[in-house]
């Protein structure tokens, strides 16, 4: 059955891109389409009905080289069933969605076939994603990695023509590339440190590993912390961390199907499953695991920020997953790796909601994405609207305080909110008074949307307006299945991920050390400070209606008054502009050096004045040495006899 | 003894007998007839024998009190050349016929030059070494005038008899020079001659005659003036006969003879070789360039491969005498294919040999333009095709002895000359679209055109076994 699940995407993948010239677009897009759908059943069945042993499927061998060996598997244990559940079948209403979605997309012309293309992208990028998520070791992990980055960059450059759209696909592959240095590194760290690449051989000596030092540049360090921290930096590249989460906002380039699968719900988790899935290894790293801490905290705090004040509706998404990942991360980070698997799965459904959501209204506005030219749609698209609002009311966590009823994203952030405060530790407790901060802001920005949206005047083009329409049902479904698993995802499996269960459901798969009692302190937090992430939601939800619905008036009054902080924000912190003059320039400048100094003026001059000039003077030389008559032939000859006489008396004979 | 030495040389004497028959034959019942007649009957004599010889006869046996041998080294060699020679005769066919000069003496002719060559590569003494090229060569010189009522052939025949006599002369010198020092014409007794007693100058001064007649017999530089005078001039059949058995045969000759007479001094010549291997592969690259005359052009080319082939002379090592003759029977075949299309380019029926009448050869005839690209390709030396592998093997022969500067001077030397074959790649799929070649390729030439172009890519797999043969007979000659 796994294996079923893990090649179908492929299959599809191969049929759709390659197939197409043989049976048409049409069989293309369904087969790729189908075969995904059957992925997201069989997944639910495994999920269902996994009993709680890890269990390791051989396929064949990839590399076996003295001990490195390296084979391709398939893991089966609690978190690989988690993200098979959310790869396939977020990607399977994707599929669904986009057949109604790319149809008659204004970026291509009347006859060009684009659609089997970028439903082979898709497929093949859940492959690569399943291939990750059910890896038995680091070099099968790796290549997923990578072939999830490749998907992405495929994707996000799927609109070719666009040179926005290339730049975006570049930097989103660069950055990447920086962040999988560290991951490579920190898995040759393992493999040189334990000589394996085995998941479970690297788990054996985690313990070990961290009585161990490794020399790193010019310094000694925790073996265990080294390879922890090496990990995360890749983490943080493909889940969009600070420092490295530049590319995520410009990957909003490709189309929203994209960016509700790929740069929402699953390839961007990743970097959040690496960490859960290393967890016997983070738990003997203290120092890493504070630094996720901090950085999933500082991230969460600084992309509300900047989604505060940005206007493009997918870019506010955007950021609010790198704020959302952030949380994440700081679960993981105090120790609680079930409760960040909780919130990825729970944001998966909600985040891909918005996305959907988003590109809906998109479709109706005819491709127009910036906010301030919506409002007033909430009757025209009244289906979109509803599973939005829904969305909206997962992500910022709306319930009823002190019980587990409420939407996905309550009983998810809250469990995080609350395990950071009960970590005890100063980062846990700086992460609790980010992440409060950035759920107030959370709720302020996702309000702002549905509001500029769906309420108040109309702005913008009149004839956009007349024409705004409710999407078809194929993208439709797909929003009402992710609404239903938005309202019903966190209630469902709360004692599963967080509560009593929490044990048993994730066994052997998540490892807790032994002195690691947070999640169960969480239970155990004072009611203020379970109450508080919704006060703080209440917070941002009053301002944004001040805001935004009793007085529209107030925002640009706000914004001129407090200039220099705004446009902090809107320029995201000046993050970008800092990497250009910082890295972007000098490389670039290093690059043209050498390729126009050190390439073009000194190798292919000095060859240029060799070949161009010597060569054919020699050649002339040849040719008039070929004069044709016998007697110049002749004393040739006897030249060329005589050096070697010359040499013969001079050095023969030794 | 004296019957043993008959059985020895009894392919030779087989072979004599049959070039005496065939004239006699051919002299009494000439006919229009009677050259297409011989032309046949000689490739299958010639595939028949090379039958004989390769698969007949093992072991190592001496003639003429060791005068003659016949081992492995010989036999390969005898093989290749007289298979070559089979398929020169085939190609030759069609030329001569259109030019009217399918006379019956020039498989005759054929038959007494592949009786030298094979005397050449058996030889062992200094006697029979002579003998043998002297019987080569007349037969060539006679070859390259062939076209006697052609003023460009007559003088090439004679400008190659004229530079052939002066080799020929400095090749008897430095023989009877060895013998006055070593007091043997014997190759082995030369070699004991010089392991038992001092080096003497005028022994040395023995090999560096001799070795100038040989690498003017293989058109090394700078003794390879008459190679493009004579490959232009000749008629082209005869210039593929010149590019292919005779340089075999001359560079076994040329091994043979520095290895069982002069290995004890090997350090003396290695230096010479590689410095005339050295100045070929130059010349023969830069030269090249300038050529507008395909058939100068190959000339030039072929400068340029014997400079590679002698490298593995040069490196004295038995991994190097296989590599040259891995070098030689690959550039055969790759000569065989090159010139089956060069036999064949004509324009209103008269043959023409500049490089631009390519001129988007590929439109014309896609199949042939591409065997040929691939052929160009593999005498570049351009990676995967067999061209590369046979540049390959001699360069690591002569790194291995530490010959850096060579195997450098190699590589330097076949980019340079990558140029010229490009050139014609460039001509055939991007040049200009001028009046186009006659579409007159018969299928002789089509089948080894396009079978030498698959060789070049399938040979990359094992070389159909070149490699072990090779190795064999090498093998006999340093044991």
């Amino acid at each position: 059955m796994e294996l079923i699940i893990l090649f179908s995407p492929l299959l599809g993948a191969v049929l759709s891109g390659f197939g197409h010239h043989l049976y048409g677009e049409r069989i293309a897009i369904y087969s790729a389409t189908g075969l995904l759908f059957l992925a997201a059943v069989l997944s639910w069945i495994v999920f269902f009905t996994f009993n709680g042993e890890t269990q390791v499927t051989q396929i064949f061998t990839f590399i076996e080289s003295d001990n490195f060996i390296s084979n391709w598997s398939i893991r089966l244990d609690r978190l690989t069933c988690v993200m098979l559940v959310v790869v396939t079948t977020v990607s399977a209403l994707v599929h669904l969605y986009s057949v109604g979605y790319m149809h008659g997309d204004p970026q291509w012309k009347e006859n060009e076939s684009y659609k089997p293309r970028f439903f082979a992208y898709l497929s093949f990028f859940s492959f690569a994603m399943l291939a990750l998520v059910t890896s038995n070791n680091l070099i099968q992990l790796f290549f997923g990695w990578e072939g999830v980055g490749v998907a992405s960059y495929l994707l996000i450059g799927f609109y070719y023509r666009k040179p926005s759209a290339n730049a975006a696909a570049i930097k989103a592959f660069i950055v990447n590339r920086v962040g999988d240095f560290g991951m490579a590194l920190g898995i040759f760290a393992l493999f040189a440190l334990t000589g394996s690449v085995l998941l479970d051989d690297v788990f054996a000596q985690a313990e070990s590993l961290s009585q161990r030092t490794i020399g790193f540049l010019w310094m000694e360090v925790n073996a265990a912390e080294l390879a922890g921290i090496l990990l995360f930096v890749g983490a943080a590249g493909k889940s969009a961390q600070l420092f490295l989460h530049t590319w995520l906002p410009d990957a909003m380039e490709g189309p929203t199907p994209v960016s509700a699968l790929i740069h929402a719900a699953t390839m961007v988790t990743a970097g959040v499953f690496l960490v859960c899935r290393m967890s016997p290894l983070y738990e003997f790293a203290p120092v890493a695991l504070a630094l996720i801490t901090i950085i999933g905290a500082i991230t969460a705090l600084f992309a509300a920020s900047v989604g505060l004040v940005q206007n493009d509706i997918k870019r506010v998404i955007a950021y609010s997953t790198c704020s959302q990942l952030g949380y994440m991360f700081a679960a993981a980070g105090v120790g609680v790796y079930q409760a960040a698997m909780f919130h990825l799965f729970t944001h998966a459904f909600f985040k891909a909601l918005l996305f959907l959501g988003a590109g809906s209204v998109i479709h109706a506005m005819h491709h127009e994405q910036d906010m301030r030219n919506y409002g007033g749609l909430r009757s025209k698209i009244p289906v979109t609207f509803w599973t939005m609002m829904i969305g909206t009311l997962a992500i910022t966590g709306f319930g009823v305080p002190l019980t587990q009823i409420g939407f996905a994203g309550f009983l998810s952030k809250d469990a995080i909110v609350e395990s950071t405060f009960a970590a005890a530790s100063e980062a846990g407790l700086m992460a609790f008074i980010l992440l409060l901060i950035a759920a107030a802001m959370t709720s302020f920005y996702s309000w702002r949307l549905i509001f500029m949206t769906f309420f108040g005047a109309e702005k913008g083009d009149k004839e956009t307006h007349s024409h705004a329409h409710e999407s078809p049902w194929s993208m439709l479904i797909p929003l009402i299945v992710l609404a239903l698993g938005s309202v019903f995802a966190g209630m469902l499996w709360y004692p599963e991920f967080f509560g009593y269960y929490v044990e048993e459901f994730f066994g052997p798969s998540v490892y807790v050390g032994a002195d690691n009692h947070v999640l169960h302190d969480a239970h155990y937090v004072p009611g203020w400070v379970k109450a508080s992430p919704f006060i703080a939601m209440l917070l941002g939800f009053g301002l944004s209606w001040l805001f935004y619905i009793k007085s529209p008036d107030l925002p640009v009054a706000l914004a001129r008054s407090q200039r220099p902080l705004y446009l902090f924000l809107l320029n995201k912190w000046y993050f970008d502009e800092i990497y250009e003059t910082t890295l972007v320039r000098p490389a670039k400048w290093l690059g043209t050096f050498l390729w126009k100094v050190g390439d073009g003026k000194t190798i292919d001059g000095v060859l240029h004045l060799v070949a161009k000039r010597s060569v054919p003077a020699l050649t002339q030389l040849a040719v008039r040495l070929q004069s044709g008559y016998l007697f110049h032939y002749a004393l040739m000859i006897v030249l060329g006899m005589g050096a070697i006489v010359v040499y013969v008396v001079l050095f023969g004979g030794h | 003894m004296f019957p043993s030495d008959l059985t020895t040389i009894l392919p030779e004497l087989v072979l004599a007998s049959y070039g005496l028959a065939a004239l006699m034959w051919a002299v009494f019942s000439n006919t229009q007839k009677t050259g297409t007649a011989l032309v046949w009957l000689t490739s299958i004599f010639l595939v028949g024998l090379s039958l004989w010889i390769g698969l007949a006869t093992t072991g190592t046996k001496q003639a003429f009190g060791g005068a003659f041998v016949d081992d492995g080294f010989s036999r390969f060699a005898k093989v290749v050349i007289a298979l070559s020679s089979a398929v020169v005769l085939l190609l030759s066919r069609d030329y001569l016929d259109r030019e009217r000069i399918l006379k019956f003496e020039f498989p005759i002719l054929v038959v007494f030059a592949v009786l030298g060559m094979m005397v050449m590569v058996s030889a062992h003494g200094l006697m029979v070494l002579y003998m043998g090229i002297e019987l080569q060569s007349l037969s060539l010189y006679v070859l390259a005038a062939f076209h006697r009522n052609h003023s460009k052939s007559t003088e090439a025949g004679l400008k190659y008899f004229v530079l052939g006599a002066l080799s020929s002369g400095l090749l008897l010198y430095g023989a009877s020079l060895t013998y006055g020092f070593s007091g043997t014409t014997l190759m082995s007794g030369i070699s004991e001659a010089i392991s038992d007693g001092e080096t003497s100058v005028g022994l040395l001064f023995g090999l560096a005659f001799l070795i100038v007649g040989l690498a003017f017999k293989v058109s090394a530089a700078p003794f390879h003036m008459w190679a493009p005078d004579v490959y232009e001039g000749a008629p082209t059949p005869v210039t593929l006969f010149l590019a292919t058995a005779p340089k075999v045969a001359a560079m076994i000759l040329f091994a043979r003879l520095l290895m069982e007479a002069f290995g004890p001094v090997a350090d003396d010549w290695q230096l010479i070789v590689g410095g005339i291997a050295f100045v070929s592969m130059f010349l023969g690259s830069i030269a090249a360039i300038g050529q507008i005359d395909i058939k100068r052009l190959m000339a030039y080319s072929s400068i340029a491969h014997m400079g590679y082939a002698l490298m593995g002379i040069a490196s004295g090592t038995e991994k190097g005498f296989q590599a040259m003759l891995i070098y030689m029977v690959i550039y055969t075949i790759m000569n065989l294919g090159t010139f089956a299309f060069i036999l064949s380019m004509r324009k209103g029926g008269r043959p023409v040999s500049d490089i631009y009448s390519l001129g988007m050869y590929s439109k014309q005839a896609p199949v042939q333009a591409f065997s040929l690209l691939l052929l160009m390709f593999s005498l570049a030396g351009i990676v995967p095709l067999v061209g590369f592998f046979a540049k390959l093997y001699v360069f690591l022969a002569v790194i291995e002895v530490g010959m850096y500067w060579l195997a450098l001077g190699g590589a330097i030397a076949s980019v340079i000359g990558a140029y010229y074959y490009l050139r014609l790649v460039y001509f055939m799929y991007f040049g200009e679209d001028g009046e186009s070649l006659d579409d007159n390729m018969t299928r002789t030439s089509q089948i080894t055109l396009v079978l030498s172009g698959v060789f070049v890519i399938v040979g990359v797999a094992n070389l159909f076994g070149i490699i072990d043969i090779s190795q064999a007979a090498t093998g006999m000659l340093f044991n």
